[in-house]
């Protein structure tokens, strides 16, 4: 399956711009192969790596430590109800029980139409709204046995089609940096004090350790 | 009861429905304090900062002002790293300064590069966090385009890039270490500590300033008012304000911005205004007061004030302000389980002890919960714990790489030492049905008519 679209390799380049060192911006551009495709394929993982300069084994080792990234397709709609402390004591483990028996499946399992894949998830942050999950990482809070029936039918119908985009993307406003505004990337190699605290450093230190510009 | 009104130092535009935007930002004094930041030295800020004895809120409460003045000389360029991983469980606190007030952040994070001498900034925001990623994309959008970022920040010689960056789900990335490991495209596995402090040895092993979004988010105000009016508030020695998730068994759980000292855990938890007491009226078994990671607490700190010192003393510590509440009908086997699975699950496999150690503590607990437990398994517990922990003491010694390990070691320490007759009931209610199964078995193969 795919590599980078034109686009989408634009936007990779871009991402790989702000970074001093390549390799910093794997995760980030293995969140955009999941944005593309819904899970991060193999193909996108080697284009990855002819981007950044680094080996598929490389790209592969850091994809397979975070749990967000999908190696294989999951639902349209990834549910994650969150299990620990909070939302435990607030019932969630009945809810998941709920999720189960509503959507037919078992936690960590993907209906056969392919439209919800069903996960116990770690803490959220919104323990003071418990119990609590997220629909592709977009937040109900205070969830009830009817309110999350209501979404999965409001899900299934696709009314939330505008609020909750497909598994994969995420955020749906991209850092820009204008080339007339960018400061610029600190390579890690170039000892050179910063312009601002030249004056300060002086104070200090022998002008001679440094190549000030 | 201690309800002060110390101000809002930066929750004070959450009621704003626009104050994740510049427009709502500048109109409620935004970007002020950076203006009056480069009016002066950067030496100059970083005083005040000091002065405010600005603790980290991302969980160790270590000094930010003393942080900033590890970074060694003549070594550059230093970089700083904002933390927005939060995921410690019960806490919740961070991801809402991100999408309420990302501009009070971007404003402490410019205002830190400028004090420290970082020549470029990394905001790590936590994978599953959308909102928040969004928001702080479209606020940078705007700061840079009105000149707050970038090159030459408000016509002075002032220039550093801040970089949105975010995570992919891993809880060992909120650690300092691992935040670097993952920021570098790596797993995200702690780095020993020494030689690997950021401060000295950091992203691309040059000096870094790794801080908690809180924590950055209250440097707008200290430059603003000054770090003696910040240090004016508060106690010895937690100075300001804090923001506080009370969660659980609560009427009406919250994020409440409280000062630091004056305000107890009684307060948090019973005050109309805060958690406004336990729900439906009963008693107060237990309480995590500082996340996951902290021993509980009961009944008898509730009158400790919210102070580091006074808690750190009191055996636990206020961690990352999550206040989790139990009630008389919690399970404290199945609280304890449920902390300790989080552990499990979480560690990242670099260290044996941690590794080995939070496996066999869930398992071992999952079997005693279940009605599998053995009468020997209470002590196995604690063994595996001293293996992890030496000495099971607080604060915590550990035989691992970073305090994950410790962090399994706190709940069942806890739970075991107040509650060990209900373990020992699961465990006796399991051994009872273990000897009737025997006893049945052996009835039906040497059964014998009687009389
Ligand atoms: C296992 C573990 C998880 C952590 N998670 C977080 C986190 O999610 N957010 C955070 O700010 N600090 C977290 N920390 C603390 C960081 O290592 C570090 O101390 C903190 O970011 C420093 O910022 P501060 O001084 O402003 O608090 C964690 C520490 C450990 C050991
Ligand atoms: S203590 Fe646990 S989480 Fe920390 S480095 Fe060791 S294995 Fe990883
Ligand atoms: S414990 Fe469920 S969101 Fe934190």
């Amino acid at each position: 399956m795919a590599r980078f679209t034109p686009e989408n390799e634009t936007v990779a380049r871009e991402i790989l711009s702000r970074y001093p060192v390549p390799k910093s911006a794997l995760v980030p551009l293995l969140h955009l192969a999941q944005e593309q495709d819904g899970h991060v394929t193999r193909d996108a993982m080697v284009h990855i790596a002819e981007l950044v300069g680094v080996t598929p084994a490389e790209v592969i080792g850091t994809c397979t430590f975070y749990e967000m990234f999908k190696m294989e397709p999951v639902g349209r709609y990834l549910v994650n109800v969150c299990t620990n402390i909070s939302c435990m004591l607030m019932g969630s483990d009945a809810l998941l029980h709920h999720a189960e028996e509503r959507l037919g499946i078992s936690a960590g399992d993907t209906t056969p139409d392919g439209m919800f894949t069903l996960e116990g998830v770690e803490c959220i942050a919104a323990c003071t709204e418990a119990p609590c999950l997220q629909v592709n990482y977009r937040y109900r809070t205070n969830v009830t046995n009817e309110s999350f029936d209501s979404l999965v039918n409001e899900l299934a119908a696709g009314e939330l089609e505008d609020e909750i985009p497909p598994h994969g993307t995420l955020a749906r406003i991209r850092q820009h940096i204008p080339a007339d505004r960018a400061a610029g990337v600190a390579p890690p190699d170039v000892n050179r004090v910063p312009v601002w605290m030249q004056t300060a450093v002086a104070d200090t230190e022998s002008p001679a350790g440094s190549e000030a510009n | 009861m201690a309800v002060t009104d110390a101000p809002k130092m930066i929750t004070s535009r959450f009621g704003r429905d626009d104050a994740h935007t510049l427009a709502g930002y500048e109109a409620s004094g935004g970007y002020q304090a950076l203006r009056k930041a480069l009016s002066m030295t950067p030496e100059q800020v970083h005083t005040q900062v000091k002065e405010a004895s600005l603790l980290g809120r991302g969980g160790a409460g270590f000094p930010a002002g003393v942080k900033w003045g590890f970074c060694p000389d003549g070594v550059w360029p230093r970089y700083i790293v904002v933390n927005g991983d939060e995921s410690e469980p019960g806490t919740y606190k961070d991801r809402m300064l991100m999408e309420r007030d990302p501009h009070q952040l971007i404003e402490g994070v410019l205002i830190a590069a400028y004090a420290v001498g970082c020549a470029q900034a990394f905001l790590y925001v936590r994978g599953e966090m959308a909102l928040a990623q969004e928001r702080i994309a479209a606020a940078l959008n705007e700061a840079y385009a009105a000149g707050y970022v970038g090159k030459s920040i408000l016509g002075s010689d002032f220039s550093v890039d801040v970089v949105l960056h975010w995570g992919a789900g891993a809880y060992i990335v909120g650690e300092e270490t691992a935040l670097i490991e993952s920021l570098e495209g790596n797993r995200g596995m702690p780095r020993l500590k020494p030689p690997f402090f950021p401060a000295a040895k950091g992203l691309y092993m040059q000096p870094t300033i790794v801080n908690n979004v809180e924590t950055l988010s209250n440097v707008p105000w200290i430059i603003t008012h000054g770090g003696e009016a910040y240090a004016g508030f508060g106690a010895e020695g937690s100075k300001g304000t804090r923001m506080f998730a009370v969660s659980g068994h609560v009427k009406n759980p919250g994020v409440y911005e409280v000062e630091f000292g004056v305000t107890t855990f009684r307060d948090l938890i019973y005050a109309p205004v805060y958690g406004g007491g336990i729900r439906s009226d009963r008693q107060l078994k237990a309480f995590i007061p500082g996340g996951a990671s902290a021993p509980w607490f009961y009944e008898e700190h509730l009158d400790l004030p919210l102070e580091k010192v006074a808690v750190d003393k009191a055996g636990s510590m206020l961690g990352s302000g999550a206040v989790v509440v139990m009630d008389e009908t919690t399970d404290a086997v199945k609280a304890c389980l449920n902390v300790v699975r989080f552990f499990a699950h979480e560690s990242c496999g670099k260290c044996t002890p941690c590794r080995e150690g939070t496996t066999w503590l869930e398992r071992i607990l999952s079997r005693i919960d279940d009605g599998y437990g053995r009468s020997s398994d209470l002590a196995l517990l604690m063994d595996v714990c001293d293996n992890i922990s030496p000495g099971i003491a607080w604060p915590p010694k550990q035989t691992t790489i970073c305090p994950l390990g410790p962090s399994a070691v706190s709940p069942i320490s806890s739970a075991l030492q107040r509650f060990r007759p209900e373990f020992e009931a699961k465990v006796a209610a399991a051994t009872k049905a273990r000897a009737d199964a025997v006893a049945v078995a052996v009835d039906v193969r040497t059964a014998v008519p009687h009389g």
